[in-house]
Formats: structure tokens, C-alpha cells, sequence
């Protein structure tokens, strides 16, 4: 404070040091501290809301992954509990309760006012529990373990099991297990698994292209019914020849399916049985197992090791569990791909709207109109763009394209439902405000002696804003484009009726011809968050997918926008660089 | 400081140093209003061929409107209305019809800041040749030697084409303008203060161009700076409060000015 004492003050002592000071000179009001503090203090309640917003979610969304111990905890009843700690809370138990309680517990509860304390286990083993997690309350404790011998096993189907590993059974011959580190289990493990993905490679892509091509035959033949009548010749003609395609075709399809089938036949004979600490076993087959460890004997690298082969199974695989376990890649998929068609569609039509607006269109009452009715375009509900873009977009834009393009293929719409193209454009429309007024601000921004110079060098309106405003508000332009493409990535209401699924069987890009499918439903990162984190059968048991899923999307949408930048920096270089 | 209505110009009294050329840009009777408010008041001027003519007078007594007037640059603003005659060659730039972009073709301009494009040296200056849409390599190299060797440029920057004109200083800035501005060999050169922006040394330079120029082409040029009009101009025009008070030789107005109000000015008892 006293560093920033106002020089007037000073100088006002040290010429009249018997006058008066002036009342003005030294006025909090007038210095306008206060506002200072208040300003300052408005920016940093604001960054600490964001950083504090981020660190909760990279916290949580990091430490999803990690290896937990297990713990075995015995409880008064003589109840045997197995689980991952996952968090431990102050509860008020019922009277009645605390009544049944000795006396050294009662007393610890009435020191804290009533209040006890649980803990809640991830207990797994779904199966036969019914139940995912289990709170335990810390005075009904009576041992806490953590038994080395303890395993936890990732399973396609039921979730995670919690137990030990009997033996495995390879081709009827019955191997008992002492340890988890078996190499025998894990060499019939990973046999397993290769033919697992042998398997889904047959069922999903080859069999899925042979029905492909089967169904284009049976719609290359219902086009020509349409168009020229089941008697012509034309008919007739495609007909024999789509018979014997098809044929063909389906003994291609037969002789896939009979080699999925010995592949699942040897994996059949492949089973390993589990028990859970009650001593209850289950069988299942080796390949349903993601991956197992021995939760409590872990060294450093091995933990690290399990953590990043979690962290690449949720960025490259498909999701398993209703979405809650498994990865997302058709997601980010999805997130990048209707991002980038967002902003191919967004970008040419805002700044074309906005060049009109201002450099062609007579500024007058209607273009003021016209500029209002943009930004209030802003504020309104994105819900609402949702419901316009389903029964503009899908039902009458893409029912037409359907009539006139894919008559063959009706009644089951092509275009004339949601798909990616029309979240695209749902998005674009929603966005379109954003880039429009930051393009007319960047387009105000050039200088009219750029302007001027160019004309008068004889060129034309259309000539200088081609090379020379455009080329200059390029970089105000692309400042539009990353907040609207911010804004777009990050929406999910609209899509949930124009074209977003809580699980896609196909990505919108493959390889069948056209390749990109435009009209294709697709994953999305923000609706993956709302359907794991709140229509999934077990919310606690998604809540640490929603952070790592959320974390993900924030990091997407970081690094595409960190793109843009750069490209909107360098730009800046090479076209603003002047000091005029 | 109110004009005098009564002071009208006489146009016999012009003493106008002859260039032998003729005339090539032929003002008569110019008024000009900004929406209501006028800026012009009838103003008359031959201006010769060949010789280099400077528009002097306090700040806002009209002489850029007038400069801007000769390419029509004054058309971007709202609510402009003019009456008048303006004749290049001749031909009335204010026609209806008159084609503006193949009449601002024909004459190039000089803005008091330099104003290069965010573009390499070499497409500065063959701009007014990109806009007609020439495509001959050799025809665009030999243009932006003879164009930047005109604007005493080429032995600067012969080596760094390529590079963004906006590396330069401000003084190779506003010559590199100059070589735009005769990139497209026009008939007249307008330059609007082109040395305000600029420090002593950028604008000797500047100034020792002009009178290279000279003779090549027609160069109206608007200066705050009465030394600068009595060091580069054969003629000055002398314009307050919208009209032209006196035009004549330079030597002339500057030793023994014809009008009292001129005096003033040149011998700087105001403005």
C-alpha cells in the first residue's frame, strides 16, 4: 500500500507542510482501489472456479486407472467383505442401530455428534452378490486384510470378479492353479484372447462386408423394380445376375460363419473357474477375461504397466458393459469427426454471411435487423436447434433425399433420420452466430488505408476483398471459428435428437464403399458422459468412467483448439505484422 | 478568421508556369458537400502536364478532399454530392457511366501513411498488374525493376523480393508505395502528404524522388510543409476554407504572393 502512495499527497506535504492536505487529492473513491480490488478479485474467483473445475476432473479422470488394493474385511456378523476402498463418508446411523452397539462404539458416535463412520467397497462378483459396491461401517469392522493371494479378474460380461483362480480346464484336461503368476494360465490366456479377436474380426468386419455387399445387390435390384417394373428386361437381367452374386455371397458367408464357429468350438473347450471368498465357483470361458492381476502383490512397474494397458484399452477399443467398462474410441471418433464437419460446414457460411453483411449489404435498418436477430440466434436454447434440426434436417430435408436418391431402400430411411451430417449442420447452425460476428468484427478491423490502397491501384471491391481484407482479417476469422468449434464440441443436447447413440455399431468412416457415411448414427464423448454417468445400471460403478470420459473430451477439444491457434498465430505473422 | 465571401478567385489571375504539355487534368468550377456541409467551394484549376503541383493550406481548407476527388477515392463515403467539372485528357471523370476502376487505372496514389500489403515486395508492386490479371513472368519482373529502380528502391531490396514488405522501414515502406503507385504507368501521380509520417532523412529521399519523377509524370502533391512545396513543386495551388485562394508559379507565390491571405500563410503568420 504504502508503495503506491499517491505522488500528489507527496508532493502536497513537501511544498505546505502546514496546509492542509487536500481532501480529493487522497479520497479512496477517487484513487479507485476499491474497484481495483473488486476487478482483481472478480478474475481470480473466476480462475479458481476453472482451475479448481480442472483439477477435480483430471484428479478423479488420472486416478481411474490406477491398481487398487483389495481389501478383505471381516465384519461383527462374521461377514466376509472383498472390494477396492473407494471412498469413506460420515453417516448418521439409526438409533436402533447404535442401540445394538457396545459400549466403546457408542461412545466414539455420540463424540462425533451422531455420526459414524463407513467406507464403500468395490465388491464385484455381481453375479452372485447382486450388487456392485457395499458400504461397511467402521464400527461393525472387526479385521482388515489384504491377502497377496487375492485376485482381480476383468470380465467381458458381469463386471469385475474378486476371488482366486482354481484352475483352468485346456481341451477337458484340468489344470490346478497355485498362482496367478501361472504361465500356463497365461499362455492359454492369450491364445484365448487371439482367437477372441480372430473371432470378432470374422463376425464384425468380413461377415459384415459380405452382408454388405449382399444387401447392395438386393437394393441394386429393388431400384431397377422401381424404375422399370418387375416384367422388363432389365429385370430379369439383374436379377440373375444379383442370384448368382448372391449365391456366391452367401457360401462366402457360410464359410465364414463355419470358421468362426471352429474358432468359438476350441475356445469353448477353454474354461477357467473362479471362486469367490464364500467358496462359491463359477466357470466361464478364458477368452471372457480382459485381464487379471493379483491386486495386492503388485510391484511398481507392474502397476504402471496395468494402468497404461487400461489407459490404451479406453482409447483404442470398443466399449463393453453398457459403456461402463471398455474404451471409447467410436466416441472420440465420433466427438473429432462431427467436430471437424461442424466447422467445415460453419466456416464458408458465416463468413460469406458476414462479408455481405459488412462489406456489400447498405448499412441501414434492415442490416441492423438482420444483425440482431444473428446474435439473439446465440441465446437460444440449443434443445430447441435439436428439435428444428431433427424436423428440418432428417425429416424433411433427408426425407426428400431419400424419396429422390434412395427409393429402394424404403421404408427404412437413409438420410431421412439422424446421422452425422445433420448434427453437423444442426451444430453449424447453432454455431453459425459466433463466426459471424467475430468475422465482421475482424472484417471492421482492416484498415481503411489497406482498403484504400488497393483501390487505388485500380482494383475492384470484389478484387481488394479477396486479396487484401480477407487475407488480413483471416486471423479474427479463425478466432471465431475455434470458439464456435469450442462450443460445438462440447454440445450434446441437440445431438441426443439428431443423430447421437448410446452405442454405434458402425463408425461413420470405413472400408465399404462410399467410405464415409454421413448418414450413419455415431458416438459422441458428451453423451457418453450423460448415458455412463446417468442412465447406466449402477451410477457409482460409472462415475469413474464419466471423469476419465470427461477429462478426455477436455483434452480433445484442448488440443483441437490448441491447433487452431497456431494456425491463427502464424497467420497473424505473415498477414498482420505491421505497425500500421 | 472567417473567409471574406467576397474574396473570389479570379482566374486571370492565374500565374501558372507553363509546362509545354498542355493541360492534362482540367478542374472547373468544383463544388463538394459533404452531406450538408460543404467542403468546396468552385474551385478552378488547370494543372499542367509534366510538372509536379502541390496543394498547400491549413488543415481543413479542403486540399486532400480535393486530391481525393481526382481518382474518386471521395465515392466510399456516404452522402457525397458534387458539381463541377473534372476533365482527364479531356474526358469527364465524373460522367454518369465513367467507369471508376479504369479511370483509378490510370493514375496512381500515395497515401500519408505508407500502406504496403501483407504480401512480399514483389506482389506490392506488381498489384495494380495482378488486379488486370497479367500473368507474363517477364513482364511482371522487368515492371517491379522498373517500378522499384523509379522509386529509388531496387538497390535495397533486389535481393529480398520475396520477403514481406512489411519488414521494411517506414521510409522504404512509403517508397515502395511509390513504386506501386507507377507500377501501372499512370498519367498522374497523386500523393496525399506522403512525408508526414516520415523522419527528416526518409524525407529527403522522398523528396529527391519526386524530383527524379519529374518530367515522367504528372505529380499532384498535398504538403503540410511549405518548404517541401517551395523545394519539390513548379506550381502551387494555395486553398482556404474550401477555395482556391491563388495558384501560380512556385517561386512566384512563395516571394511575391499576389493576395495578402497567401502572405500569411507562406510566410507563416498563420496556419
Amino acid at each position: 500500500m504504502s508503495a503506491f502512495m499517491n505522488p500528489e499527497q507527496a508532493v502536497a506535504d513537501r511544498s505546505a507542510p502546514t496546509a492542509q492536505p487536500r481532501q480529493r487529492a487522497s479520497d479512496i473513491r477517487a484513487r479507485g482501489e476499491p474497484f481495483t480490488w473488486a476487478l482483481g478479485g472478480a478474475l481470480g474467483v473466476g480462475c479458481l472456479m476453472i482451475i479448481g473445475f480442472l483439477l477435480m476432473v483430471f484428479w478423479n479422470g488420472v486416478g481411474t486407472f490406477v491398481p487398487k488394493p483389495i481389501a478383505v474385511v471381516t465384519t461383527t456378523g462374521g461377514e466376509i467383505t472383498a472390494g477396492e476402498a473407494t471412498r469413506t463418508e460420515l453417516y448418521r446411523p439409526t438409533p436402533e442401530v447404535v442401540a445394538a452397539l457396545s459400549e466403546a462404539a457408542r461412545q466414539t458416535i455420540a463424540d462425533r455428534d451422531g455420526f459414524a463412520e463407513r467406507t464403500l467397497y468395490r465388491i464385484g462378483n455381481f453375479d452372485f452378490y447382486s450388487e456392485d459396491f457395499r458400504w461397511v461401517s467402521a464400527f461393525d469392522v472387526i479385521d482388515v486384510k489384504y491377502p497377496k493371494d487375492i485376485v482381480l479378474v476383468e470380465r467381458t460380461e458381469w463386471g469385475p470378479f474378486i476371488g482366486h483362480i482354481e484352475s483352468i480346464a485346456v481341451d477337458g484336461e484340468v489344470i490346478a492353479l497355485d498362482s496367478v503368476h501361472d504361465p500356463r494360465f497365461a499362455e492359454a490366456h492369450a491364445q484365448a484372447r487371439a482367437r477372441w479377436s480372430q473371432i470378432q474380426d470374422i463376425e464384425r468386419h468380413q461377415i459384415g462386408a459380405v452382408n454388405y455387399r449382399i444387401n447392395q445387390q438386393r437394393l441394386t435390384l429393388r431400384r431397377i423394380e422401381l424404375k422399370d417394373g418387375r416384367d422388363s428386361q432389365a429385370y430379369s437381367e439383374t436379377k440373375r445376375a444379383a442370384d448368382a452374386e448372391t449365391a456366391e455371397l452367401q457360401s462366402e458367408y457360410e464359410r465364414l460363419t463355419e470358421q468362426a464357429q471352429a474358432l468359438r468350438q476350441r475356445n469353448a473347450g477353454m474354461t477357467v473357474t473362479l471362486e469367490e471368498l464364500g467358496g462359491r465357483e463359477k466357470t466361464i470361458g478364458i477368452d471372457e477375461i480382459v485381464r487379471t492381476y493379483p491386486a495386492n502383490d503388485l510391484s511398481s512397474s507392474e502397476k504402471i504397466s496395468i494402468y497404461l494397458s487400461r489407459w490404451w484399452e479406453f482409447l483404442s477399443d470398443e466399449p463393453r458393459e453398457a459403456n461402463t467398462e471398455g474404451g471409447v474410441m467410436p466416441a472420440i471418433f465420433g466427438t473429432f469427426a462431427m467436430t471437424l464437419l461442424m466447422v467445415i460446414a460453419v466456416a464458408p457460411f458465416g463468413v460469406v454471411t458476414a462479408l455481405y453483411l459488412r462489406e456489400y449489404a447498405t448499412q441501414g435498418r434492415l442490416v441492423a435487423f438482420v444483425r440482431i436477430s444473428v446474435n439473439n440466434l446465440a441465446g437460444v436454447p440449443s434443445i430447441v436447434y435439436g428439435v428444428f434440426g431433427l424436423g428440418f434436417f432428417a425429416y424433411v430435408l433427408g426425407g426428400s433425399i431419400d424419396q429422390l436418391f434412395y427409393p429402394e431402400r424404403l421404408p427404412n430411411p437413409t438420410f431421412g433420420t439422424g446421422g452425422l451430417l445433420w448434427s453437423a449442420l444442426t451444430l453449424a447452425l447453432l454455431t453459425v452466430p459466433v463466426v459471424i460476428v467475430a468475422t465482421e468484427e475482424a472484417l471492421s478491423a482492416v484498415p481503411r488505408s489497406m482498403r484504400e490502397g488497393s483501390l487505388a491501384c485500380g482494383a475492384s471491391k470484389w478484387q481488394t476483398i479477396k486479396y487484401i481484407v480477407l487475407p488480413r482479417a483471416l486471423p479474427g476469422i479463425m478466432t471465431g471459428i475455434i470458439l464456435a468449434m469450442a462450443r460445438g464440441a462440447g454440445e450434446v443436447a441437440p445431438l441426443m435428437l439428431v443423430g447421437v447413440v448410446k452405442l454405434a455399431p458402425e463408425l461413420p468412416v470405413d472400408g465399404l464403399f462410399p467410405y464415409i457415411h454421413l448418414e450413419r448414427s455415431f458416438m459422441h464423448l458428451g453423451f457418453h458422459i450423460y448415458d455412463v454417468g446417468f442412465q447406466s445400471r449402477n451410477s457409482e460403478a460409472g462415475k469413474p468412467m464419466v471423469f476419465v470420459t470427461t477429462l478426455l473430451l477436455i483434452g480433445l477439444i484442448f488440443v483441437m483448439n490448441i491447433s487452431a491457434i497456431v494456425v491463427r498465430n502464424r497467420l497473424k505473422k505473415k498477414f498482420v505484422g505491421s505497425q500500421f | 478568421m472567417n473567409v471574406d465571401a467576397r474574396i473570389e478567385f479570379d482566374a486571370t489571375q492565374y500565374h501558372v508556369k507553363d509546362g509545354g504539355q498542355g493541360v492534362v487534368l482540367d478542374i472547373k468550377d468544383l463544388n463538394l458537400w459533404y452531406g450538408t456541409a460543404q467542403a468546396l467551394y468552385g474551385v478552378t484549376m488547370p494543372i499542367e502536364k509534366g510538372l509536379v503541383t502541390a496543394l498547400i493550406g491549413p488543415s481543413g481548407c479542403g486540399k486532400s478532399t480535393l486530391l481525393r476527388c481526382i481518382n474518386r477515392m471521395n465515392d466510399l463515403i456516404d452522402g457525397l454530392k458534387i458539381t463541377g467539372e473534372m476533365r482527364l485528357h479531356g474526358e469527364d471523370i465524373y460522367a454518369r457511366g465513367a467507369d471508376v476502376i479504369a479511370l483509378r487505372k490510370r493514375m496512381g496514389m500515395v497515401f500519408q501513411k505508407p500502406n504496403p500489403f501483407p504480401m512480399s515486395i514483389f506482389e506490392n508492386v506488381i498489384y495494380p498488374l495482378r488486379v488486370d490479371g497479367v500473368r507474363d513472368k517477364a513482364l511482371l519482373e522487368e515492371t517491379v525493376e522498373r517500378a522499384l529502380t523509379g522509386a529509388a528502391l531496387w538497390n535495397e531490396v533486389k535481393d529480398r523480393l520475396d520477403q514481406s514488405a512489411l519488414g521494411l522501414s517506414g521510409g522504404q515502406q512509403q517508397r515502395l508505395c511509390i513504386a506501386r503507385a507507377i507500377a501501372g504507368d499512370p498519367e498522374v501521380l497523386l500523393m496525399d502528404e506522403p512525408c508526414s509520417a516520415l523522419d527528416p532523412i526518409a524525407t529527403a529521399k522522398i523528396e529527391d524522388l519526386i524530383n527524379d519523377l519529374v518530367g515522367q509524370y504528372t505529380i499532384v502533391i498535398v504538403t503540410h510543409n511549405m518548404q517541401q512545396a517551395a523545394r519539390v513543386s513548379d506550381n502551387t495551388a494555395f486553398m482556404y476554407l474550401g477555395r482556391l485562394i491563388e495558384y501560380g508559379d512556385t517561386e512566384v507565390m512563395f516571394q511575391t504572393p499576389k493576395t495578402a491571405r497567401t502572405q500569411d500563410y507562406v510566410t507563416g503568420r498563420f496556419g
